[in-house]
């Protein structure tokens, strides 16, 4: 799976409040998630941002709150996929689970600036920074992770297990 | 290699007789729990995997707890649904309002969580739970959907830090400095992915509601769940609130930890986490100048009768600054109600307090005390992000319920000593 897309560039921790503040998660609904995706950090984000456009962070994305509203407010967003020094533990998970592709990958990150164009090959990890030519491997994606990939998100991955354990228990 | 409290509950849910760091398994778990924010996504989730059934009506809880008494028409909406959803499904433990309280004071006052249980909660601060010797940890809405419907969690076993308090608290000090002091040791991100095991001499002579504290900013730490030893002290909180049979578990004396600390809590003064992170940490005696329009007492840090009774000592026969808003919330109608019997809420009211409905109020800038561009509050919560309680442009301090209440009488942060 390939992606290639304009960087927004943000820094370290940044937290699910920043991504999408409490005070809009009075409704679920995803319109209204992306109208306020980082709108106390970047109000320009929400209108500045295209379809396939790649998130690249620093320490820590996505800490603090259980916030699924977060990568989906992202994802909904368009953003295509996240490349950060490293992620917090929840919004991993919720990523990976909802097919939101994410890259960790340390060295990456500072050398690519705002609006630089990057590939990303997500079944071998590699980052390739198409202006400077420099080239990355992130962290691969453990393979169980990538098994929920490959279903489509764990709702998918979940569904077809159960397909599959029934039919074992027919067989 | 012998193993950790936490690797042996996680093995004990996925019939295994010994895990290690970095495996994956599948979990059997004993309580999932979502809220009114958390709650309509993993009902969707629930919807699209079509089960017809919970996979067990009396180990999901559905608290309503963050816009209830519902702020708006697009929460009450949300609310219905998750009530609907309770009703349909026969969710035994949904709390009403009247019965509603913060979720993570109200499962473990119920009883519903014991020690040895997992519990995943889409909630980041179900890690609270790991007080009770339980292993608890905060998911998204799509993985307690699927919860809901199989019971079961794909984890991965994580490595532990064990952190070991020594020596003698000084005066004013308690469980929220303890936490808040670690978090500057460790940084927002040093226990991403790991554990926290809590132990030391300290930790066993510390109160249930304490612990609760503690293990509640675990996440603060990046952490997957916080963990403390059961002993007497949680046998007593555990044993008057449920029938059921605890699983005491002691990490093995060889168990493998990642990274040991020793915390010297001599050293220790009241803390106050500055804007805009928790592990931003600064002694109270460099606070001082600080100078608040709204102090909170609640939450599900320290909304506890322990936080009640130590705000209220502090205010007995005094009164709030003019022109600062001392906002009060009780975690739980059983705390508020106990706090009425003690004359605690009429100290408070005499104070010139103001009480608010137990629920999550205004920790995450829902209502209840929302903070307007260039407010500071200081706050007895968890998170002091940009715009956490309100506008982008206000800030939150971070303190133990002794700190608060002490600045709410002095206009600026500071000590009861100095009143």
């Amino acid at each position: 799976m390939n992606i290639e897309g304009k960087v927004w560039k943000f820094g370290d921790n940044i937290d699910t409040d920043v991504i999408i503040p409490a005070r809009f998660l009075n409704v679920s609904d995803k319109g209204e998630l992306v109208k306020n995706c980082f709108t106390d950090l970047r109000p320009d984000f929400s209108k500045g941002v295209s379809q396939g456009d790649i998130i690249v962070g620093g320490n820590n994305f996505g800490c603090g709150s259980s916030r699924e509203h977060a990568p989906l407010a992202i994802k909904e967003s368009g953003i295509a996929a996240i490349v950060a020094k490293s992620f917090a533990r929840i919004f991993y998970r919720n990523a990976f689970n909802i097919g939101l592709p994410i890259l960790e990958c340390r060295e990456a990150v500072d050398p690519v600036k705002e609006n630089d164009q990057i590939y990303l090959d997500l079944s071998t990890g590699e980052i390739v920074n198409r202006g400077s030519g420099e080239r990355f491997s992130a962290k691969p994606i453990p393979d169980f992770m990538m098994q929920i990939i490959q279903a489509g998100g764990l709702v998918e991955y979940v569904r077809t297990q159960s397909i599959n354990s029934s039919k074992s228990e027919v067989s | 290699m012998g193993m950790t409290i936490t690797e042996k509950i996680l093995a004990a849910h996925a019939e295994m007789d010994n895990v290690r760091p970095g495996d994956f398994l599948q979990a059997q778990v004993d309580m999932a729990l979502a809220n009114d924010i958390t709650a309509p996504l993993a009902i969707q989730v629930f919807d699209e995997i079509g089960r017809e059934q919970l996979f067990d009506r009396e180990k999901v809880a559905l608290v309503p707890d963050h816009f209830v008494p519902n702020k708006d028409i697009p929460s009450a909406e949300q609310a219905k649904l998750m009530r609907e959803f309770a009703r349909k499904y026969d969710v035994k433990n949904y709390f009403e309002v009247g019965e509603m309280g913060i979720e993570h004071v109200i499962l473990p006052e119920k009883g519903l969580v014991i020690p040895g249980d997992l519990v995943i909660g889409a909630d980041s601060h179900t890690c609270t739970y790991g007080a009770l010797g339980a292993f608890a940890s905060g998911v998204g809405s799509t993985d307690l959907g699927v919860i809901m419907a199989t019971g079961k969690i794909w984890l991965k076993v994580p490595p532990t830090i064990k952190v070991w308090f020594e020596s003698e608290l000084l005066p004013w000090v308690g469980g929220k400095d303890l936490i808040l002091y670690l978090l500057g040791e460790l940084g927002v991100e040093g226990a991403n992915y790991r554990s926290i095991e809590f132990t030391g001499p300290v930790i066993q002579k510390l109160s249930m509601d304490s612990r609760f504290t503690m293990a509640n900013m675990a996440v603060e730490g990046g952490a997957k769940n916080g963990i403390f030893e059961a002993d007497e002290i949680t046998k007593a909180y555990v044993t008057e609130r449920s029938s059921r049979q605890p699983q005491y578990w002691k990490s093995d004396p060889d168990a493998d930890y990642e990274r040991e600390i020793t915390i010297d809590v001599g050293q220790i003064q009241p803390q106050v986490a500055f804007p805009h992170s928790p592990d931003n940490v600064r002694p109270v005696s460099e606070a001082t100048d600080i100078r608040p329009d709204q102090v909170f007492i609640g939450s599900c840090t320290n909304g506890r009768m322990e936080d009640l009774q130590q705000a209220a000592e502090v205010l007995k026969g005094r009164a709030v600054a003019r022109g600062l808003r001392l906002i009060v919330i009780p975690g739980s109608p059983d705390i508020y109600k106990k706090a009425i019997r003690e004359g605690i809420i009429e100290t408070f009211l005499e104070a010139g307090a103001t009480i608010g409905p137990p629920s999550c109020g205004p920790c995450l800038g829902g209502h209840l005390g929302i903070l307007a561009e260039g407010e500071k509050c200081v706050s007895t919560s968890n998170r002091n992000f940009i715009g956490r309680m309100g506008h982008p442009e206000s800030e939150v301090y971070l303190v133990n319920p002794v700190v608060a209440a002490a600045s709410a009488v002095l206009g600026r942060i500071g000590l009861p000593d100095e009143m």
